[in-house]
């Protein structure tokens, strides 16, 4: 079948149950109810903590065939994951579903574990590397299922993704399994992707290496969620979890980008008093954000939230009272996880809070501006971020396709040319966010505004900015580096993209 | 009338260029390009064409190339087999 944005979606995938194909941004209607964890006993003075990683997995009863998951706040810095893949393989557990709420490079480990049968699919946001090669060249057994942040959330809400155990790093954690994740030296900021999974999973272990006293406060996620405790050596490379403040970038080309994009958003109709807004953590993003001060400064305008993925530049906003509030899911750097510490003016939320489409409301949808970044865009405004020039799983889908729908405006910065490569093109050759949700796409060699949002088009008339049509940054493009040959996939799907809403936007097939 | 040419090389594998290594082949072996890419899949054949061309504009009909591309435009490209094919064609003069 064909989807709204003209992609096919085979009738049948193999391990996806009731394919929907995506049919717009909000035309799919949810029914039903909630799903929840089983309903258990505790008696007083129980005890939760067990002395290692294998107790816990006999604790929760994992089985063959169970789905488990982690969160990926500890970045390119996480142990968690790879420890209790390894340890559930040394049970001889098999054909599991692993769903983290994405993957990074570390975990490139488990490799082995998926080639042994232990883990037979992923449910995930995104990989790199040499997982994202392997999830490609349709190695696993059941096709993997790329989800947005919100929409893991709605999946997991819903019992699309039911997760049977969960195993949850923990910065800082009592004895009773209250945890946080600003305090201990793996501290990474912000649980919020882990909240969901704790709400909802059957079993829930906290894996940490700050065991503290009862009561620690405060608490991010309640003992009443937590089944049981195992504290281990270390849950993380501080190094790889948090990096130091990153440097607004010297690179021309980003900065004119950078530049561009609070021109257009200056202009928007959207720059106001108490306007609220997103960043990426990409080197124009940050620029971005440097420029914005300057100007928000000038005209004496200050943001009533931000929202993130939160990095040091948002934070020194902050600091500096030109945000009144920070609500933060992950953590990028040093400065960002210290401020959720210390200022109470920077509130932590969970992902369904941040994303899901199918609560009462995530916060996206009070956005107004977000700026995104891209892989690759296309004429139609249709976004790619998970696949590179070889049709590779090399990246996330993240918040991209939640922020897009939820934010008044939307704005996705690109260089038009990355080495040889377009990035304005005339097919992406993966759709994660679908253009009708993209309204800007600003590169160093022109501006382009969907043709659906004929009212921005018009406020950018006064702004001082190399507007033009999509199709002339794709032909500036194609001028210095030639029209690109399609890459060939063979029919074999190796993984569905999902929209936020549970409906296919794309699928990926395997490069031939 | 066909030229004689002596090993040569142009170029660098930094971002954007490509490191061109020009070998002279046997009388009637053809032109033969290895090449290597990270933009292979999308402009693999758009390269081997612009590395042929400029061959043949320069009168090489037999050589050996063995192009590292590090998603060099054709501008770049060109340049860098003009060099080559000078340099190819100096050594033959110096040593003549």
């Amino acid at each position: 079948m064909i989807n709204a944005i003209g992609r096919e979606i085979p009738e049948n995938i193999a391990g996806i149950k009731n394919i929907k194909p995506y049919s717009g941004p909000f035309a799919y209607t949810p029914a039903g109810r909630l799903t929840g964890p089983t309903i258990i006993l505790n008696k007083p003075r129980s005890e939760k903590v067990l002395k290692s990683i294998e107790q816990a997995i006999d604790a929760t009863g994992l089985k063959d065939g169970m789905t488990i998951s982690f969160h990926h706040h500890f970045r390119n810095g996480d142990y968690v994951l790879n420890m209790v893949v390894a340890a559930i393989a040394r049970k001889g557990i098999r054909d599991l579903t692993l769903a983290p709420s994405s993957l990074n490079n570390i975990n490139e480990e488990i490799i082995p574990y998926i080639e042994q049968g232990v883990i037979t699919a992923i449910e995930t946001s995104g990989a790199r590397g040499k997982l994202g090669k392997l999830l490609t060249n349709g190695k696993m057994k059941k096709t993997t299922i790329i989800r947005s942040h919100g929409g893991r959330a709605r999946a997991i809400e819903c019992g699309e993704l039911h997760i049977d155990v969960a195993f949850l790093g923990a910065p800082a954690c009592d004895t009773y399994g209250n945890m946080n994740g600003v305090e201990g030296k793996s501290a990474c900021g912000s649980l919020g992707y882990a909240m969901v999974d704790a709400a909802y999973a059957d079993k829930v272990v906290a894996i940490t290496d700050h065991l503290v006293p009862y009561p620690l406060y405060p608490v991010s996620i309640p003992q009443t969620q937590v089944d049981y405790i195992v504290p281990v050596e270390a849950i993380g490379d501080p190094k790889g979890i948090a990096s130091g403040a990153l440097r607004i970038s010297k690179d021309p080309r980003e900065l004119l980008i950078a530049q561009y994009a609070t021109t257009a958003i200056e202009y928007s109709g959207y720059f106001n008093q108490d306007y609220s807004i997103q960043l990426g953590s990409g080197g124009a993003s940050l620029a971005a954000a440097q420029f914005l001060k300057e100007k928000m400064k000038q005209q004496g305008i200050t943001a009533s939230f931000g929202l993130g993925g939160v990095t040091a530049p948002f934070i020194e906003m902050l600091d500096e009272g030109l945000i009144k509030a920070i609500y933060d899911v992950q953590d990028f750097d040093i400065p960002s996880i210290q401020s959720m510490k210390k200022n109470a003016n920077h509130q932590e939320m969970s992902a369904s809070f941040y994303a899901n489409p199918h609560n009462r409301g995530p916060i996206v949808n009070q956005l107004d501006v977000v700026i995104l970044s891209a892989t690759e865009v296309d004429v139609d405004f249709n976004v790619n971020v998970i696949t590179d020039s070889n049709g590779v799983i090399m990246g996330a889908v993240g918040g991209h396709q939640d922020t897009a729908a939820g934010a008044a405006l939307s704005i996705v910065v690109a260089p038009l040319l990355r080495g040889r490569l377009p990035m304005v093109i005339d097919q992406v050759h993966t759709v994660c966010t679908p253009g009708e949700t993209v309204d800007i796409i600003v590169t160093e060699r022109g501006v382009a505004v969907n043709p659906r949002r004929k009212d921005l088009r018009d406020n950018l008339r006064e702004a001082n900015i190399p507007l033009m049509d999509i199709e002339e940054l794709r032909d500036i493009a194609y001028e210095f580096a030639g029209k690109p040959d399609p890459i060939l996939v063979s029919d074999e799907v190796a993984a569905a993209v999902e929209y936020r809403d549970g409906t296919l936007i794309d699928v990926i097939r395997k490069p031939l | 009338m066909l030229m004689n040419i002596q090993p040569s090389q142009a170029g660098t594998v930094e971002s954007n260029d490509i490191l061109i290594i020009l070998n002279p082949a046997e009388t009637g072996s053809g032109i033969k390009i290895d090449l290597t890419s990270p933009v292979l899949k999308k402009y693999g054949s758009q390269i081997k064409i612009v590395i042929q061309e400029v061959l043949n504009g320069q009168g090489i009909v037999d050589a050996h190339v063995s192009a590292n591309d590090r998603g060099a435009l054709d501008c770049t490209i060109r340049a860098r087999m003009m060099t080559a094919i000078d340099r190819a064609k100096l050594g033959e003069e110096v040593q003549g």
